[in-house]
């Protein structure tokens, strides 16, 4: 049945609003039948088609199980620049290529040998729930409550609130373990604190060598750590090591400014700074020579280490707190104390009324 | 009512001398264990009405498939990978194959992430898989949540999908960076000590709330057993219910479905479940599964091996973060350095803004703009039939906008590498951006508006005046037309089935409102000049009527415009008195 558009029927009815409907539904447009519906020729070619698809997927499973016991895991294989282990490549290519044929032979038979009429499927009217339902809801939950007798005696209700209520209490409070509370003392042993000590030896970061001024040559940059860390291991390592790292440079001291405060927190234009970046932590490690600039390299704070680490451009606040350092009996360069704040990223109960600002003396 | 096409009036007199049809062999087989299982959960009564469920077909519904079949690659390459990762921070030497990082101390995390690269067979294929299959998770979630926003599918009746959705992408993003973080290389502690940072500047509780997340300080010994926790069972498993509920949603709503002749707010055209959409989903699930082996296989990615074992005092210029964090990475880079220090405490804006604020503006954006549109338009219809972007400019130009910021908060995330590549101050680059993040959505807004402005009066010429012909014609004064050829009625259908929502005056006549009442309905009112106010209105039947009655009489003159959608001050509004 279709009128002669070669429309079918549709939904003509539903469309005689003239508001919503401007023009009436036509109606689901003629189906079109495709090659491989009228051409036995089309159709048997998408046949073979599919069933190449598909039996090309045993081969290369079995030919992935083949690869997996056969080809050993430290040959190689070039192309150009690139190189890759064959292993890999011939477990990927043959899983890969099996899976992938599976689907494009599925695909492939739904497009093109499976009928293609399109079907209609009417919604619900709507989601919301019918008067009657409502109505039986409210009838029934009212029964429900007389029924329960919770309405009668309202102590139950009460106490049943506050029971509920404190019940989640455990199970929060059961989280309070999370982890150490960050008190004040705690914090002063922790966060606030380095395990730079008076006297403790700057050393190199890899060979943990004591350094002499001599050693170091003008525009040089160490990457340097306490020489007391060598004696610890594991997590408390690293804990003192994302703390306590820090950098040596030597600057021509004509060419920087120290402020007449920190005159002897340093030796002939060797100054000592923390390398982790006041902004969120990073370890700071792009030296311009020139400018006496260091750059963070995760998110572009730049500090001037030629002006007591004040920052010069990027999203860090605070100039990076510098260890004032000088020289023990042997000549090698050893830490005259801890930081005097503070050394790494802002938190809430930090006091930053000591840091170095533009200006102080 | 619509009948099959196939039923043929005269075919009954046939069927009625055809025997019945005689069972296949499989249908055989099956018939004892599914007698069985039907006695005791009537598979016939529940499997009905999905067997024929009709799904519409279009390429951009195949989005968030493609984000449902990597997240179940997801789900199966993270069983194989949990078989032999350890996610310890134990401190070891390495003994394996990789011989440049022999007898050097590492994580039992990082050690046994290098096991599965080197010394077990397939470990470096699934490992790059679930990889490739997290990256392309949450970009078709990405996409999907477009596509859903362009056509209006989150209209009533489903916003609750879409909050599912914004839910399942804020997961997302969470669970790419939580597995990003456990082979604990050089980057991903990086990536960690970010986090560290970005916790202990929440105001007031932010050091409590590093110290709970890293059991003390950072990074101790704990964080990344905790992060694997989160990774293979609490994201997963909230994951897997939201996913449920998404597609439970869907099938009770029955899909969208792009206007068309025989496509109406009532009904749904498509193919059946089975056979074709079970052989098409099917198949493409397979093929999402093989293009990310076959990416797993040649597309190298995260060599851990090469940053080697993470250390506190090192980091490698150029780190980035997955791609799906790039935009939190570029809000952080750009940001100008504001921090407080009031008394003893310091107020940490410079990362609490970008790091914290940003995902929340952009998740909570997300989740509210389906109510904020549903306010202003006053609509409270269901809607199944999608509008095509250009159908509500306003809310396409919103969409572009954000896309615009976005992505430029993206390059910021890169600002170093873009600095580098394209010769240019990193300080040249940072504070143009800082500029243009602000700038650059409002020229993507106004230009995307001006556009869909544009497509719109294109469908309105169609439909008033026709297709162009290309033919010229001359008449005998010298004056030129073009010839306008109909369009067919299905295309017309199509053309105007979009909402027609008016954009309305401010109200005259306030008698029996109170002020609250009038000021909430101005400000809509203005909501709805500001959306609405330049789109085009969509033409009545009798102006078609019209326009198809002048057709039939005489050509075109070139330059006809379509007309401007005039302010319709509605004072019959739903308002009680």
């Amino acid at each position: 049945m279709s009128d002669d558009t070669g429309h079918r029927p549709g939904t003509e009815v539903a469309t005689v609003d003239e508001e919503r409907y401007p023009i009436p539904d036509p109606g689901l447009e003629p189906h079109i039948p495709r090659l491989a519906d009228v051409d036995d020729r089309a159709a048997n070619r998408a046949t073979r088609q599919v069933a190449t698809f598909f039996g090309l997927v045993p081969l290369l499973s079995i030919g992935f199980v083949v690869v997996y016991f056969a080809v050993p895991g430290d040959v190689w294989v070039d192309f150009g620049p690139l190189r890759a282990n064959t292993r890999n490549l011939l477990l990927g290519l043959t899983f890969g290529l099996a899976l992938l044929f599976l689907g494009v032979g599925a695909v492939q038979w739904a497009r093109k040998l499976m009928d293609d009429e399109e079907k209609i499927d009417y919604r619900h009217a709507s989601a919301s729930s019918s008067d009657d339902d409502n109505n039986y809801m409210l009838t029934e939950l009212d029964k429900v409550v007389d029924e329960s007798k919770i309405t009668r005696r309202k102590i139950i209700g009460r106490t049943l609130l506050a029971a509920l209520a404190t019940i989640l209490l455990p199970m929060i409070v059961g989280l309070a373990d999370l982890g150490p509370w960050p008190t004040k003392r705690r914090r002063a042993e922790t966060i606030e604190r380095t395990i730079w000590a008076p006297g403790v030896r700057v050393v190199q970061d890899v060979t943990f060598e004591p350094f002499k001024p001599e050693d170091i040559e003008i525009g040089q940059l160490i990457n340097a750590e306490p020489a007391n860390l060598q004696e610890l291991h594991g997590a408390e390592f690293q804990i003192e090591k994302a703390k306590a790292a820090v950098i040596v440079v030597r600057m021509d001291p004509n060419t920087i400014k120290i402020p007449p405060s920190r005159q002897d927190w340093q030796i002939g234009g060797i100054l000592c700074y923390s390398k982790i970046c006041t902004h969120v932590g990073c370890p700071i490690s792009l030296w311009e020579q020139q400018t006496h600039h260091l750059l963070c390299p995760c998110h572009q704070s730049t500090f001037d280490l030629g002006d007591s680490g004040v920052v010069v451009f990027g999203p860090a606040k605070r100039a990076l707190p510098q260890l004032p350092i000088a020289l023990d009996a042997e000549g090698y360069i050893i830490a005259q104390r801890d930081f005097n704040v503070p050394v790494g990223p802002s938190y809430f109960e930090r006091d930053s009324r000591n840091d170095y600002e533009v200006g102080d003396i | 009512m619509a009948q099959p096409a196939a039923t043929v009036p005269d075919e009954t007199a046939v069927q009625a001398q055809t025997p019945k049809k005689e069972l296949g062999p499989v249908f055989k087989l099956a018939s004892g264990p599914t007698k069985w299982l039907d006695d005791r959960i009537g598979v016939a009564k529940l499997g009905r009405p999905f067997l024929r469920k009709v799904f519409p077909d279009h390429w951009s519904f195949l989005l968030g498939e493609i984000a449902l079949y990597s997240f179940i690659v997801l789900i199966l390459s993270g069983i194989f990978l949990t078989i032999w990762f350890k996610p310890s921070m134990a401190e070891i030497e390495y003994e394996g194959t990789y011989e440049l990082l022999r007898g050097i101390q590492m994580s039992e995390a990082y050690a046994s992430t290098l096991g599965l690269s080197f010394d077990i067979r397939g470990g470096l294929l699934l490992r790059q898989m679930h990889h490739w299959a997290a990256a392309v998770f949450v970009a078709a979630m990405l996409a999907h949540s477009l596509r859903i926003f362009f056509t209006g599918a989150f209209r009533k009746p489903r916003e609750i999908n879409w909050l599912i959705g914004v839910a399942m992408l804020t997961l997302g993003l969470i669970n790419g960076f939580t597995g990003y973080s456990l082979p604990d290389d050089l980057l991903s502690g990086t990536g960690l000590r970010f986090v560290d940072g970005l916790i202990r500047s929440i105001p007031i509780i932010g050091t409590w709330a590093e110290f709970f997340v890293f059991a003390g300080e950072f990074p101790g010994e704990l964080i990344i057993p905790r992060l694997y926790m989160v990774h293979i069972l609490l994201v997963p498993a909230l994951l897997l219910g939201l996913i449920a509920a998404h597609l439970a949603l869907v099938v009770y709503h029955k899909h969208t479905q792009f206007a068309g002749p025989g496509r109406i707010e009532g009904n749904v055209v498509g193919y059946p479940v089975f056979p074709v959409y079970a052989a098409k989903a099917g198949g493409f699930f397979l093929i999402v599964f093989g293009v990310l082996t076959l990416m797993g296989a040649m597309m190298q990615i995260n060599p851990v091996w090469v940053f080697g074992p993470y250390n506190p005092a090192e980091v490698t210029a150029g780190s980035q973060p997955d791609w799906y964090m790039g935009f939190v990475e570029g809000g952080i880079r750009i940001m100008p350095n504001w921090e407080w220090h009031i008394g003893s405490t310091t107020w940490s804006w410079n990362v609490a803004i970008p790091g914290l604020g940003l995902m929340g503006l952009f998740f909570g954006l997300m989740a509210i703009y389906p109510f904020i549109e549903a306010w202003v338009t006053g609509d409270k219809s269901e809607h199944h039939i999608l509008d095509r972007p250009r159908d509500n400019p306003t809310r396409t130009a919103f969409g572009v906008a954000a896309i615009t910021g976005y992505a430029l908060l993206m390059i910021g995330g890169g600002n170093d590498i873009v600095a580098t590549q394209f010769d240019v101050s990193l300080n040249a680059v940072t504070n143009f951006l800082r500029v243009a993040v602000f700038v650059g959505p409002v020229i993507a807004f106004l230009v995307t508006k001006r556009i869909c402005i544009g497509l719109q009066r294109a469908d309105h010429d169609r439909l008033i005046h026709g297709a162009e012909s290309g033919v010229i014609d001359r008449a005998p004064s010298g004056k030129y037309s073009e010839r306008h050829k109909p369009i067919g009625t299905g295309e017309a259908f199509a053309l105007t089935q979009h909402d027609d929502t008016p954009a309305l005056l401010p109200m005259a006549d306030v008698d029996g409102m109170s002020v609250r009442e009038i000021r909430a309905e101005q400000l809509r009112r203005r909501a709805t000049r500001f959306f609405f106010i330049d789109t085009l209105r969509r033409p009545t039947r009798a102006e078609l009527v019209e326009a198809a009655h002048h057709h039939a009489h005489g050509h075109d003159e070139i330059g006809a415009d379509g007309e401007h959608h005039a302010i319709e001050a509605e004072e019959e509004h739903h308002l009680a008195k």
